[in-house]
């Protein structure tokens, strides 16, 4: 379960403005709490990262690379923050996983995504993916 | 004799919440192949359905990401480390 106070929230949809009508991503950096079974997150920054994808396949596809990712966490780990998740956006799209996200998803992560109609940011939602890979839970 | 497997943090759950992991075996693919074996519920993560590791796991050795030495074939010797680092992707639902 992850907590996006309103700044982190107000940053993705900006992020999701800005890129339009190309899809945007990044990092959600921040703090995570085991509490039995359970763990809660709570963002507290966004490392927003340029789309690897093709230029014409941007406006539907979204990759970050592992020299990204090895950058963020090496980021994250500085900072004394935790990799907690992703952000994309989904335009003219509804803010829903699609099968494409599951097959290229991890659980632990939060999967945040934000729907931009005619360049303007929408619904934001979150989602897990379930251990067995079979189903992503929406959190938020 | 061991090499070493540096987890993500997404799956360390499956790794009895260990970041780095002994495996054994001469290359990376044989390695990530008893990591596999040792923590079987990781393995549906690393490979698809055909045994074919799935294409957003990516193996560094060092700072080079195994693609650019031998592939799964890359030797490894005692002590080595290697490091598992997803790519993420993603989209919407439409393909074309």
């Amino acid at each position: 379960m992850i907590t996006l106070p309103e700044e982190i929230n107000l940053a993705i949809r900006a992020e999701g403005e800005r890129t339009y009508p190309n899809e945007c991503c990044g990092f959600i950096f921040g703090k995570s709490e085991e509490r039995g079974e359970d763990t809660y997150r709570s963002a507290t920054e966004i490392l927003p990262i340029d789309n690897a994808r093709e230029a014409e396949e941007r406006h539907h596809r979204f990759v970050i690379g592992p020299d990204d990712f090895m950058a963020a966490e090496r980021e994250a780990r500085k900072k004394g923050l935790d990799v907690l998740g992703f952000y994309h956006s989904h335009p003219n799209w509804f803010s829903r996983p699609s099968d494409y996200d599951r097959e290229h998803a991890l659980p632990f992560y939060s999967y945040v995504i934000l729907s931009v109609e005619r360049g303007r940011a929408a619904e934001l939602t979150s989602w897990e993916l379930t251990s067995d890979r079979e189903l992503f839970v929406q959190e938020l | 004799m061991p090499v070493f497997i540096q987890i993500p943090t997404a799956l360390r759950a499956l790794t009895d919440k260990q970041s780095e992991v002994a495996a054994e075996g001469a290359t990376v693919g044989a390695a990530v192949e008893s990591l596999a074996a040792s923590y079987p519920d990781i393995k549906k993560h690393l490979y698809d359905e055909n045994g074919v590791l799935r294409s957003f796991v990516n193996i560094y050795f060092g700072d080079t990401n195994i693609k650019n030495l031998d592939g799964l074939d890359t030797p490894l010797k005692d002590g080595d480390k290697i490091m598992l680092v997803p790519a993420i992707a993603g989209g919407d639902g439409t393909w074309v």
